[in-house]
């Protein structure tokens, strides 16, 4: 079967990492009260946004491959 | 209560996880050709990948709830449901019993009770598997919907129909492939989402030090050794020692041996996911691959239960709900934590992976029971021989009938607890001697059919009896037991139950043992190859790496929990 979870894993962890590190950057400071002061979103979005991007990059470079491959056995 | 006020971005995360789920499902359409490609995934799934999956499809409703509740009533202890009571288990079904599921090409666990014994042996396992599994399915989804309304004021009904109407549409879609992805997704999700939120909640409460000497209070507070909440075999020496109220043999035996090995080496639920693997080899590994996080589990879904307590006991039971009878809600423990510590963004994941792991908990439900339904019951005994693109048809069409019933059983479990009770404690009876018929039909070339099943009634009529004899210290007889005579007393339900699967699963074993012995054998050993241990050829694994090796892996597996027991004892 030609279909790589890695793909969907790590555009889903991407965009949310993206999205927490983006509501850690422009929100306010009160966000932080709760998780003791601890600018959480943008920690922990910048590691799903590391775990995301070591998924989807892989996975993007071996599609790539099996592309250029496909393209070869065609000619 | 506990309410969580999800903001704009919460609803974000929420909305693009459903189309992620829902994607894959789409994505995964063009390869359902075939009955075998819906319901086996036509055997073609990397061990990384089934792995995950066979770890996610159990974690329900009872995992991350249920388990941070019991992290909260009884402490460290809860860790025997992992180090013994699991990972023991899932290196047992690696390295021996894959062998045999994989090898016989059976596609479900009842088929390989078809192969082994015979047609009614088979039955009996097919229907009241499908039954429980659709009832169970009906559970994790009526206990979402509660959770949602109570959480986030959502309409009960409305949960219901929006959950399983995702449920539904990723498995008609992709059949067991789009669950066993999503599964993995799931993992993910789970792990990344509630990992910040231990963090958070153990340096709140000062660390692992400070936590213990905080639990210290919540245990002589009720009346037990202050190392209660934190030692995880000191205080098995009597079941009056213990807040589980379970001494170490009922533990060891009951838990550990025989409703452990019952669940992760026969349960279909499981097993299927490594059936789905691309080869031997990977099957072989998916419950290696898996042991490894579950190992971990504790931290994540236990450890967050015995902060909970703590934070409750120091604050003079504030942090928890209380339930109607003025004990904390053990059950709102982790949507506790997520209102108090996640801010909006965080919150919208760590709320995610909540309602992530009540529908992995539905579809592995619904996946095992399409394909029990289409093989073991309707192609053997209403319409054999049709093509393999009509079994695809009825694989899809028995998830709808699945998740029909399932809505209908969520109805039932609303309106009356007492059914739901009820259909769990047969269940009870007819799992806890399964393994019996399972260890002495894979090692012993003599059991016989006959054996099989009489064995098997046997057991689930002994654990009836046994039921209606045993009742613990405070409790009523009726549906909690006791209803012949009151014969057997004991501290805690959870000590009646382990001593309930021993007494079921000895009787089946030397049931079956003995009628075995005095019945003729119906199948040659050359019927038995591939499914009998002494008539199947050894596997051979001396080119693949050390980490490869079934049982180099599953040695290395158990040295570790051996050493996390020994590391909180």
């Amino acid at each position: 079967m030609n279909f790589d979870l890695r793909l969907p894993v790590g555009l889903m962890f991407t965009l949310f990492g993206l999205i927490l590190v983006g509501v850690g950057l422009l929100g306010g400071p009160e966000l932080s009260e709760k998780s003791l002061g601890i600018n959480m979103n943008l920690w922990w979005g910048l590691v799903q946004l590391i775990f995301g991007a070591s998924m989807l990059v892989p996975a993007l470079r071996g599609r790539k491959r099996s592309q250029t491959r496909d393209h070869d056995d065609r000619a | 209560m506990t309410h969580i006020h999800l903001a704009g971005v919460d609803y974000a995360i929420l909305a693009l996880y459903f189309i992620f789920v829902l994607g894959i499902g789409f994505a995964l359409k063009r390869f359902m050709k075939g009955g075998s490609a819906f319901l086996t995934s036509g055997r073609s799934i990397p061990a990384w990948v089934t792995g995950l999956a066979f770890l996610s499809a159990n974690l329900g409703a009872q995992e991350v709830i249920g388990m941070a509740a019991s992290g909260a009533k009884y402490g460290i202890m809860t860790s025997h449901f992992y180090w013994v009571g699991a990972i023991p288990a899932m290196v047992f079904l690696g390295v021996f019993m894959m062998p045999f599921y994989y090898g016989s090409k059976a596609r479900s666990v009842p088929e390989y009770l078809k192969l082994r014994f015979d047609e009614k042996t088979r039955g009996f396992n097919a229907i009241s598997f499908a039954v429980m599994t659709i009832f169970s399915s009906g559970i994790s989804l009526h206990a979402l919907a509660k959770l949602l309304e109570t959480l986030v004021h959502w309409n009960y009904w409305t949960c219901i129909w929006a959950s399983a109407l995702v449920v539904l549409v990723y498995i008609f879609l992709g059949g067991l492939t789009s669950a066993i992805y999503n599964e993995v997704l799931q993992f993910f999700m789970i792990v990344l989402g509630f990992a910040p939120l231990v963090f958070l909640a153990l340096k709140d409460v000062g660390g692992w030090s400070a936590l213990k000497g905080k639990l210290a209070a919540v245990a002589v507070e009720q009346h037990f050794d202050s190392g209660a909440w934190t030692h995880s075999w000191t205080h098995m020496g009597s079941a009056l020692e213990n807040p589980m109220g379970i001494g170490w043999f009922g533990m060891v035996a009951g838990l550990g041996f025989v409703l452990s090995f019952g669940y992760w080496c026969t349960d279909f639920l499981v097993v299927q996911r490594a059936m789905a693997a691309n080869s031997m080899a990977a099957a072989r590994r998916t419950p290696l691959i898996a042991a490894v996080p579950k190992m971990l589990f504790p931290a994540l879904v236990i450890l967050p239960g015995m902060i909970a307590i703590a934070m409750h006991h120091a604050d003079g039971g504030k942090f928890l709900p209380l339930a109607a009878d003025g004990t904390p809600d053990y059950n709102m423990t982790i949507p506790t934590l997520l209102a108090k510590y996640f801010p909006s963004g965080l919150l919208g994941v760590g709320f995610t992976a909540l309602m992530a792991s009540f529908m992995s908990g539905m579809a592995g439900n619904v996946t095992a029971f399409n394909t029990v339904w289409t093989y073991d019951i309707y192609q053997s005994y209403i319409a054999k021989d049709k093509s393999d693109h009509h079994y695809l048809w009825m694989g899809r069409y028995a998830t709808v009938f699945g998740i029909l019933v399932s809505i209908g059983a969520a109805f039932l479990a609303s309106k009356f607890n007492n059914i739901m009770d009820m259909l769990q404690l047969v269940f009870g009876f007819v799992n806890a001697p399964l393994f019996a018929t399972f260890l002495l039909g894979m090692f012993w070339k003599r059991t016989t059919g006959h054996a099989a099943f009489s064995g098997l009634l046997i057991g689930t009529v002994g654990a009836a009896l046994f039921h209606g004899l045993a009742l613990t210290e405070r409790g009523v007889p009726g549906i909690k037991g006791g209803w012949i005579a009151q014969k057997f007393i004991f501290h805690s339900e959870m000590g009646q139950n382990f001593w309930m699967a021993i007494v079921a699963w000895t009787a089946c074993f030397t049931s079956t043992l003995l009628i075995s012995l005095a019945t003729r054998r119906t199948k040659t050993d050359a019927e038995l190859a591939g499914l009998v241990y002494s008539l199947t050829p050894k596997l051979k694994s001396g080119n693949e790496a050390w980490h490869q090796r079934p049982a180099t892996l599953g040695a290395a597996i158990l040295l570790l929990a051996l050493i996390l027991n020994l590391l909180f004892a």
